[in-house]
């Protein structure tokens, strides 16, 4: 048995609602052994980013544990040291300088701090950089600063926030690579790695178990993955297509799992849907539009994958799009298939007036826009502040979320042609050609 | 007062007071009842030693031209101490109200009472306190001048370090904490580094508008008495008082000098070296330059002291261990919190009365509440200038500000002659405008509003510029394109493209109008005195004569004045710009 790292038991974590306080994540159990890689794959939302803090003792679990080489943690990890998506290299210092930080404030004399931080820089393939600032470097570079930042110190476990999704594809293959090779070769300085990642494919050519965060209604556990290929892994195994295929059946909550999923709004009968537990999907209506557009092009039909691929966006990009259509009952899904309805072709190859008519018919059906609609109708002027939806909405979401809901149904009513909403005083008002049909 | 604070342009870092703390909450009256207090008992140190003060021997100020590069060295110094101090408090204060949960509500409400105080009331309660101290020593003046400068530099300086630390990004917090950084090392690596630029900013701004205060403050009467400090203002007030206009020429030009020279040899190489504090890790599109600068850095000793302070700096790396590691714990204990917390505002509440019951027996001794009474009326008086002139000032700058701005080619030349003119302090024209007003027989009821708007409407000149360079081009050719022109193209694009901007610059005019008040609604020339009716002149003649109450009832209410015009109307301006006008 290998000597267990970290372990979270019990881990939940809930922030400050409008209304008392809203899980982002629930129920987790983890472990991270000496020698493996454990990739967190998840939806933006699934509370990844959230659980790897909580493993770096940056953020405090709600309740639950979490504990390094059998410690709980009450302060930062002291065997952990983290990678950021966004490099957090300090503009104002040298290569040099940013990667001896970690030593400094450990107390470490200036000659053997230079020395450690030169070994790193070589380790990383950043010689030749040392005197450079941030700014002078290329995106790639930037992060090789911020892995030997991090490995400077030796830590135990090397946490990677989504480590390359701020690069290029080629720069990140291409670091992803290396990284890669120098695990294998024995000279990593740390002895497990936990990366964050929503990108599928990089979660299987890098970790020994993937790890696969649910994100509805908060963040859990869903599956988890042992990854037995060799190193380095190849794209083109049927092996490792057929993993793909089978985690990416679980990401998006329509084939098998181990986890029961938790309700959905598509899934429920419309009349039992809710503003609380049917949000509406973060999507444009011009980007909605622009997709129904393209499904029509490929008669109407095309697989996600290959959406995906098409439009070169990422899956994660799409799925807002697609849950959205299939809301407003333009597109039906069968597994990753995506087919326009009937309506969705008429949404599509209608004029705008028309398509707006189609668009407001399918949106009254949708719990939030149908009860802002009916609210302002009942109102004694017409108008209704803004507050008091975001006060409806406040138990059962958190405020950025209350604020994102707001943002998409005054999007769509505004297209719709359903309210107006004035930013300014902050007052929704029912458009004056509309009266909505009496509630059933 | 808050004088001073930078435009609100796309590439103008830096933060004012209109930002924060829109609500009134209890804290704000407790805070503001604790500075009344406060400026109680100052007055009251100041008074108990005031007849037994001798005046001292006031040095002679000697006209000759040839010893001005002396008085001109005497103000500098004087500049350059206020600003360390400043300095220093700038980094303590703002790094405690960041770090401490409690004092946080005492520290940044108190900061926003300071900054509406009157700067000339700190002035005067200062020069009694440390006469008070310091009977009859010219330490005592200079210190009192340097305090004076100092409060017109520290609140605005403190406010923006406050704001950086506050909006330290989050990846750069989460870092500190990860490789558990000391405080110490967090401090000089990652705060101080990133509030950088907005500190020497506001700096520098602060540092133009206190050349006002240090002329105000070389030549001042208190309780009867005048002192003079040796320097460019009290050449100045030497020579009119001689009556010699050659001296007085001399005077504007050596300041004129020194205000340029400051500007290129300090603070623009100080601006453009900060340029290396920028977050954005892009090269910048506009990057600030200084020949200064350029001429320093091809220069071999500044890394020569470099490499000396190496082991230095690794000494205090060392040292500052002791101060402890950025890593708090991760479960805040609810209960000792709550205790802490009403330990705290038990004592706070406690001095608070303590200190009331003081200020009440006081007041009761000297007429009772009704010493509030003439302030409050005469501070209408006062508001209605600062409004006039406002509103004159916008209908005559921003036009101009606009026509400027539009053009790059004029922008370059003017921005700087306008900066420059914000910085020269007017109180030294102040003389020049009371002998026109003499001899034209113009009452200072009007005339006042001209001595004040005399260094008060550049800001509103330099934001309209600024604000009128921020509009995009191709809006410019959009309306263009369409036709749109004459007072349309102003409603529809200029008014709501600069409107950001020109608030900033009309709330920097209004409180620089509030505080040019003080010197400019009772002014003299040889030996025609002309005395306006209004909170200024009230405030100016309870110094003279040493009236305390009077003078604690004129500071505070024009406090209060300052303080409501910010709550009820630029804030709701600032607030507005920003919402819906920010680009």
């Amino acid at each position: 048995m290998r000597t267990e790292l970290l372990s979270v038991r019990g881990l939940t974590k809930s922030y400050a609602g409008a209304d008392g306080e809203l899980p982002v994540l629930a129920g987790i159990d983890l472990s991270v052994a000496e020698g493996e890689i454990v990739a967190l794959l998840g939806k933006s939302g699934s509370g990844k980013s959230t659980l790897l803090r909580c493993l770096a003792g940056l953020i405090p679990p709600s309740s639950g544990t979490v504990s390094y080489r059998g410690e709980v943690l009450r302060g930062a990890n002291p065997g952990a040291a983290m990678v950021f998506q966004t490099f957090a290299l300090l503009p104002w210092l040298s290569v040099l300088q940013n990667v001896e930080i970690g030593l400094e404030a450990r107390g470490v004399p200036a000659a053997r701090r230079r020395e450690a931080a030169l070994r790193a820089i070589d380790l990383i393939g950043l010689d030749g950089f040392e005197s450079a600032y941030p700014k002078e470097l290329s995106g790639g570079m930037r992060q090789r600063v911020g892995f030997a930042r991090a490995l400077v110190v030796e830590p135990d476990v090397l946490l990677m926030d989504e480590p390359f999704s701020a690069l290029d594809v080629l720069t990140a293959e291409n670091l992803r690579g290396e990284l890669m090779e120098l695990w294998e070769s024995g000279q990593f300085p740390t002895k497990a790695i936990v990366v964050v990642t929503h990108n599928l494919e990089e979660a299987v050519l890098m970790a020994d178990r993937v790890v696969v965060l649910g994100s509805r209604p908060y963040g859990t556990i869903r599956a988890s993955y042992r990854v037995e290929l060799e190193r380095p892994r190849d794209r083109g195994e049927p092996a490792f297509a057929a993993l793909i295929d089978e985690i990416y059946r679980t990401m998006t909550g329509r084939g098998p799992a181990e986890a029961p999923l938790p309700p959905l709004g598509r899934d429920l009968e419309p009349a039992r849907r809710t503003p609380a537990n049917t949000p509406l999907p973060p999507a444009g209506v011009d980007a909605l539009s622009g997709l129904a557009e393209i499904l029509l092009q490929h008669e109407g039909s095309l697989d996600l994958a290959a959406l995906s691929e098409e439009l070169s966006l990422e899956v994660d990009d799409l799925l807002p799009l697609v849950d959205a259509l299939d809301l407003l009952g333009f597109l039906s899904v069968d597994g990753t298939l995506l087919a326009l309805t009937g309506t969705g072709r008429a949404f599509s190859t209608a004029d705008v007036q028309e398509s707006k008519k189609i668009f407001a018919a399918a949106a009254l059906t949708l719990p939030l826009i149908r009860l802002i609609t009916t609210s302002l109708a009942h109102s004694a002027d017409g108008g209704l502040r803004y507050g008091f939806f975001r006060d409806i909405l406040a138990g059962h979401y958190t405020s950025e979320q209350v604020a994102q809901q707001l943002e998409v149904a005054t999007d769509w009513g505004r297209y719709a042609e359903l309210y107006s909403y004035d930013a300014l005083h902050e007052e929704y008002t029912l458009d004056p050609g509309h009266r909505p049909e009496p509630e059933t | 007062m808050g004088l001073l604070r930078w435009p609100t342009g796309s590439d103008r870092p830096g933060e004012g007071t209109a930002r924060r703390r829109t609500r009134w909450s209890w804290p704000d009256l407790v805070v503001a009842l604790g500075m009344l207090v406060a400026l109680y008992a100052v007055i009251r140190v100041g008074e108990g030693t005031t007849t037994s003060f001798t005046p001292s021997r006031t040095p002679e100020i000697d006209t000759d031209p040839a010893n001005l590069p002396y008085y001109a060295a005497r103000s500098l110094l004087r500049m350059f101490a206020a600003l360390a101090l400043s300095l220093a408090f700038t980094l303590v204060y703002a790094y405690v109200a960041a770090h401490s949960r409690r004092l946080e509500r005492v520290l940044i409400p108190a900061l926003d009472i300071l900054q509406s105080v009157p700067i000339l009331g700190f002035l005067t309660v200062a020069v009694s306190a440390l006469l008070a101290l310091f009977p009859g020593s010219m330490l005592a003046l200079e210190c009192a001048a340097v305090f004076a400068i100092f409060t017109s530099q520290a609140w605005n300086m403190t406010f923006a370090f406050y704001h950086a630390l506050l909006t330290v990004p989050r990846e750069l917090d989460e870092l500190s904490r990860d490789l558990r950084l000391t405080r110490w090392l967090r401090f000089w690596r990652i705060e101080l580094p990133s509030g950088a630029i907005p500190l020497v900013w506001n700096a520098m701004m602060s540092f133009g508008g206190g050349w006002f205060f240090l002329v105000a403050s070389e030549l001042i009467t208190v309780s009867g008495t005048d002192y003079t400090l040796p320097g460019v203002g009290s050449f100045a007030g030497a020579a009119i008082a001689e009556g010699n206009l050659a001296g007085m020429g001399w005077a504007i030009a050596a300041m004129a000098v020194l205000v340029t020279g400051v500007n290129v040899v300090f603070w623009r190489p100080l601006v453009a070296w900060a340029e290396r504090y920028k977050v954005e890790q892009t090269e910048a599109s506009q990057v600030q330059r200084s020949l200064v600068l350029d001429f320093l850095r091809r220069a071999y000793w500044p890394r020569l002291l470099a490499r000396a302070c190496a082991p230095l700096r690794e000494l205090t790396m060392r040292a500052g261990r002791v101060l402890g590691r950025d890593d708090g714990p991760l479960q805040v204990d609810l209960r000792r919190r709550r205790a802490g917390d009403v330990a705290f505002w038990g004592v706070t509440g406690a001095l608070l009365a303590w200190g009331l019951a003081g200020l009440a027996g006081y007041l009761d001794d000297h007429g009772g509440l009704s010493v509030f009474v003439e302030p409050l009326l005469l501070g209408s008086l006062t508001l209605a200038r600062v409004v006039v002139l406002v509103a004159v000032a916008t209908l005559v700058w921003v036009p101009i500000g606009v026509w400027i701005g539009s053009s790059p080619r004029l922008t370059r030349i003017a921005q700087p002659v306008v900066q420059v003119l914000a910085s020269f302090p007017a109180n030294f024209l102040f003389p020049l405008a009371t002998w026109a007003f003499v001899r034209t027989g113009l009452s200072l009821n009007v005339g006042g509003i001209v001595l004040m708007a005399l260094g008060a409407q550049w800001y509103i000149l330099f934001n309209a510029i600024a604000g009128a360079m921020a509009i995009p081009t191709d809006l410019r050719e959009a309306m263009d394109d369409l036709g749109v022109r004459g007072w349309q193209r102003w409603r529809r694009l200029i008014i709501p493209g600069i409107f950001p901007a020109y608030v900033t610059g009309a709330i920097t005019a209004s409180g620089g109008a509030w505080n040019a008040s003080i010197v400019a609604e009772v002014v003299t020339f040889g030996s025609a005195t002309l005395t306006a009716s209004g909170l200024g002149a009230y405030i100016a003649h309870a110094t003279q004569s040493g009236d305390h109450p009077e003078l604690l009832a004129g500071i505070a209410v024009m406090s209060l004045y300052v303080v409501a015009l910010n709550r009820l109307v630029w804030r709701r301006l600032y607030r507005l710009a920003q919402t819906r006008y920010a680009w």
